[in-house]
């Protein structure tokens, strides 16, 4: 895997001699170069490899329960590991491994899904602050800084209680609202200081239109601290599905394999079967990690300080 | 009649809690086509602020500018957004200081010139580009096809104000700006860049105000001087006369500051005492009467006006009259 990607790198090494490198393929570069940027790319890439996988690689159908399993279900006993079931029974008599496989896929989906609406609710509403600026930023910044004074966890609540029944959108809506304010502060401000950078200067001393300005020449300045942080805020947002699942606002379909649901439901049998409650916070602890550290190392590798 | 006739030019800077700030205060010169025009003063001169003030660069909503700035009988200050926006890049260039962070860096050199080519002549992308190169060739950066698909951080520091000067120079501007173009650039290379822009001049005809603080500068480039303090020209002379014999004594205490090979050994540079911010307004007085080694009681009491002086402009009531000898300082 690693000789692979220090090829890679070499190979890029001789693209950047041969000609015009960019701000992003010069940053692909300095990554490929970073052991902690690799460990998180390499989770990250197998997590969504598990996710995309899963329903091939599960052993057993995760949404039907077995008679095997139910057979032995008892108040006080879940089974464990036994013949063709990794890791035993869930408490309801379903295949616990194949459940956490296919748990994958739904905490990407969710996850994934609540970032893109966050990223992009957050980059209109940051990126009209920032390119009109006046009135139309004042109004919606004020409006951010309403949603930002209501700590995260508090607001996902409030707004996954709003509806009467959770669903899996009614998670990513309470998931995305929260972060929205922060993409729209962190495009904004990069918008901000790009517009009174030199070459913003130099583009409107030669009679370069508006909308060119925004979009060629603020807008692509501005992108890096947004994708650092949709990285970021994807490991928080997986957390965050958990979290409201864990205090019963998430989904209600409580067959869905989702990693939070699966913690929630584990933790009136911690005494029974610690082991339901272990595996799915190992994987998320672990997920979040990945994608902590591929944020973290992009956010180093973008940083212009860096660049030779 | 000339191109670019700048008229009591004022601007004045206000921000909240603060006195207005009169940055330039009633400045007016004329510039001929195929003409350069100096503008020299030290940092809060003025200079930067004029000549963004020509360009219409400045922020509506903290600076007031008045005066005029006639551009062939237009005057540029009262045109609208959209119709300045026309005329910038087609009509007026300009150069910046620092040619790295005047530099989009996330776009190609190449299109950074295109895009001016396009908006301004109507150019298709394809045809922009071959002119790009014949751009990027006249402002002498060899291999240039190459240097089209290139970033701005694979430019050396000469490199990338060449190319600026071709974007600049691009739409062919009656009227250039360059605002200390050669202060981020070491020596050899400001050379080059002078040569170049010099040559630029020459071949084009375009008018050129150079802006800049460095009196190689001006010995060099420019036909005419402005010499700024405090926001006001202070003394305007041909070249030639103003470095034979300088009438004004900060442009003289600017002259004596600048190192000599001839000097003999072991004698001392003469700096001028004091700095900018500790002038007074022109209101009351010669702004420069406290930091000047000639000012008399009326320096202080009444503000001198710029007047015809031995066939340049000077503010000044006690002018100096022997020209700067070589090797001799101010005392």
């Amino acid at each position: 895997m690693t000789s692979i990607l220090r090829r890679k790198a070499e190979r890029i090494d001789e693209l950047a001699e041969a000609g015009g490198t960019s701000l992003a393929a010069d940053a692909v570069k300095r990554m490929l170069h970073n052991p902690v940027a690799i460990t998180g790319a390499v989770i990250t890439i197998l997590f969504v490899l598990l996710a995309i996988l899963a329903p091939f690689l599960a052993p057993k159908d995760p949404y039907i329960p077995y008679d095997e399993l139910r057979a032995n279900l008892r108040p006080d006993y879940i089974p464990g590991p036994m013949d063709g079931f990794v890791l035993g029974s869930d408490h309801r008599g379903y295949d616990f491994f194949s459940r956490l496989l296919v748990g994958a896929q739904q905490t990407l989906i969710v996850g994934v899904v609540a970032t893109l609406i966050g990223v992009t609710v957050g980059m209109i509403i940051g990126g009209l602050a920032g390119a009109l600026g006046g009135w139309v930023d004042t109004l919606l910044m004020r409006f951010t800084d309403i949603l930002l004074a209501i700590p995260s966890l508090l607001l996902a609540i409030s707004i996954a209680a709003l509806f009467s029944q959770g669903t899996q959108w009614t998670v990513i809506i309470a998931v995305a609202v929260v972060s929205v304010p922060v993409f729209a502060r962190l495009l904004r401000g990069a918008m901000l200081s790009q517009r009174a950078s030199d070459h913003v200067l130099a583009a409107t001393a030669l009679g370069v239109r508006r909308r060119t300005i925004v979009f060629r020449h603020m807008l692509p300045n501005s992108l890096g601290p947004v994708v650092v942080q949709a990285t970021l805020t994807l490991a928080t947002s997986i957390i965050d599905v958990a979290a409201l699942s864990f205090l019963g606002l998430g989904d209600n379909n409580t067959s869905r394999a989702e990693w939070g649901l699966m913690l929630a439901q584990a933790q009136s049998l911690l005494d029974v079967k610690p082991s339901l409650a272990f595996y799915p916070a190992i994987a998320i602890i672990v997920v979040a990690l990945g994608f902590t550290l591929l944020g973290e190392s992009l956010r180093e590798a973008l940083d212009p300080k860096n660049r030779r | 009649m000339s191109l670019l006739q700048v008229r009591d030019l004022s601007v004045v800077f206000h921000r909240k809690g603060t006195r207005p700030f009169t940055a330039v205060d009633g400045v007016s010169f004329d510039v001929e086509p195929g003409r350069t025009v100096g503008l020299v003063g030290e940092s809060g001169s003025g200079k930067s602020v004029t000549a963004l003030a020509i360009m219409g660069l400045l922020p509506k909503r903290n600076a007031d500018t008045s005066g005029e700035v006639l551009f062939e009988d237009t005057d540029l200050l009262r045109l609208s957004d959209r119709q300045l926006r026309d005329r910038r890049g087609r009509d007026l260039g300009m150069v910046f200081q620092d040619p790295l962070s005047s530099l989009n860096p996330v776009i190609p050199i190449g299109l950074q010139i295109t895009e001016v080519l396009e908006r301004h002549r109507k150019m298709e992308r394809k045809q922009a580009r071959v002119e790009a190169a014949d751009l990027l060739d006249r402002v002498g950066i060899p291999d240039p096809n190459r240097r089209l698909s290139e970033y701005p951080h694979q430019l050396s520091g000469g490199m990338r104000q060449r190319a600026l000067i071709a974007i600049a120079l691009a739409c062919r501007p009656r009227l250039l700006i360059a605002d200390e173009p050669t202060t981020a650039l070491d020596v050899t290379i400001q050379a080059q860049i002078l040569a170049l822009l010099s040559e630029l001049v020459r071949d084009t005809g375009t008018a050129l105000i150079m802006i800049t603080h460095d009196l190689g500068v001006v010995a060099g480039l420019c036909d005419e001087v402005n010499v700024m303090y405090g926001g006001r020209v202070v003394e305007r002379a041909e070249r030639h006369a103003l470095f034979a014999s300088a009438r004004h004594p900060y442009t003289h205490g600017l002259l004596a500051s600048i190192p000599r090979l001839d000097a003999p050994r072991g004698e001392k540079l003469v700096p001028i005492k004091g700095s900018v911010a500790d002038n007074i307004p022109w209101a009351r007085g010669c702004a420069f009467a406290p930091r000047c080694p000639n000012a008399l009681e009326i320096c202080r009491e009444i503000t001198p006006e710029l007047e015809p002086d031995s066939g340049g402009m000077l503010r000044c009531h006690n002018p100096v009259s022997r020209p700067v000898a070589a090797g001799e300082g101010v005392r």
